[in-house]
């Protein structure tokens, strides 16, 4: 291992990610990235995947195009991403400008054991990149959090993916609502849609 | 023709591909997520020529499944375009489908059923129906051109009025059998 500053707090970075989200949408991906996304208060904008393992990046892109005017917000962990890359590729074709991918990287599969993940040796911000995504970026630090959130509770450019370095500590599990239904019924009717 | 397959040569009749176009229209449908398939190249085009749909290509299937999903989400209706071979790389993340609800529509391109020269087709052409089937799609399917538009618009009535998972099966005698020119 190189030395390299201590890594963030995974829930300290998404607590400030999220904390002034306006109408802002958040997808987050199974595990420890919806416990993190819980742990800031449940939200009628919030959808829990406990499930469909690669399919947080490409899901907040179908909600992105559809609200083109509204921020959407994934966050998800390195294994979760790895299990989806080719979505960087699908997101730099529709290239929309309300969709930010957060990905939290501990470099481990922390609900199956701690087993290393690829990110150990792959570059998943430098992956995003070479998909054509403009704005991919890696965080090791709270400041460029700060600047993140900014920039994912607004429109910008492009889609932005951002590779967050957070620490390996496990964090107490705070369960959201595993009912899908519920979450869809509820975030319909945030939006003002019909509930079917 | 098929770019990444330049030397062969496919039997699309004109006709029904647009057929389907049509009752996607008239449904409303806006987001058409898609892997390229030589029986949807005619449908791919239209959607992407139509300036009030969004053509999405994947570089997997079950993106697609994902996609329909979050787009319904955030009231869009949406759907899924690709052949038989991809069918099964769909399997886990339509849990998304049964665990979340909402709408979920594919139009299927079947290869390796009637006619097939290539045997790597095969196995998924085959086990098609099966996996839907086993993730709770309703499987419904069109071999004929007369068949595809009545049965397009009563698949898009049953998933995006009833919010059911649907799949409806273009039959390869619909396609015809790839012809490779040597």
């Amino acid at each position: 291992m190189s030395a390299t500053p201590a890594r963030l707090d995974r829930r300290a970075v998404v607590a400030r990610l999220l904390q002034d989200r306006g109408d802002a949408i958040v997808v987050t991906g199974l595990g420890s990235p919806t416990y993190d996304v819980a742990a800031c208060g449940d939200h009628d904008r919030n959808v829990y995947l406990w499930g469909a393992m690669g399919g947080c990046a490409v899901m907040a892109l179908g909600i992105a195009l559809a609200r083109p005017d509204t921020p959407v917000i994934a966050v998800t962990g390195d294994g979760e991403m790895l299990m989806g890359l080719g979505s960087f590729a699908t997101i730099a074709v529709q290239a929309p400008k309300n969709l930010t991918v957060v990905v939290l990287d501990n470099s481990l599969y922390g609900e199956t054991g701690g087993q290393a993940s690829h990110s150990v040796v792959t570059d998943i911000a430098a992956v995003a990149a070479a998909t054509g995504i403009q704005d991919a970026r890696a965080i090791a630090e709270m400041g460029d959090v700060e600047a993140l959130a900014s920039r994912a509770t607004a429109l910008g450019n492009g889609p932005c993916v951002a590779v967050v370095k957070i620490d390996q500590a496990e964090r107490e599990r705070v369960l959201p609502t595993r009912d899908g239904h519920a979450i869809r019924v509820r975030v319909r009717q945030a939006l003002g849609l019909s509930i079917d | 023709m098929n770019a990444m397959h330049p030397q062969a040569a496919h039997a699309s009749p004109a006709g029904w591909p647009m057929d389907i176009f049509a009752a996607l229209k008239a449904a409303h449908v806006r987001q058409v997520a898609y892997v390229p398939d030589g029986g949807h190249a005619q449908l791919i085009r239209a959607v992407h020529d139509d300036a009030g749909m969004v053509a999405i290509p994947l570089t997997t299937e079950e993106e697609g499944v994902a996609l329909v999903s979050g787009a319904w989400l955030g009231g869009d209706r949406a759907c899924l375009l690709m052949q038989s071979s991809g069918v099964g790389n769909c399997v886990n993340m339509l849990s998304l489908v049964r665990n979340m609800g909402g709408p979920f529509l594919t139009f299927v391109t079947m290869r390796g059923e009637y006619g097939e020269f290539n045997p790597w087709q095969v196995p998924m052409g085959t086990g098609t129906p099966d996996a839907f089937r086993l993730m709770g799609v309703h499987v419904m399917r069109a071999d004929t051109p007369d068949a595809v538009g009545p049965t397009a618009a009563a698949a898009a009535r049953m998933a995006y009025e009833g919010g059911n998972a649907v799949a409806v099966l273009l039959g390869q005698q619909l396609i015809g059998a790839k012809v490779f020119v040597k």
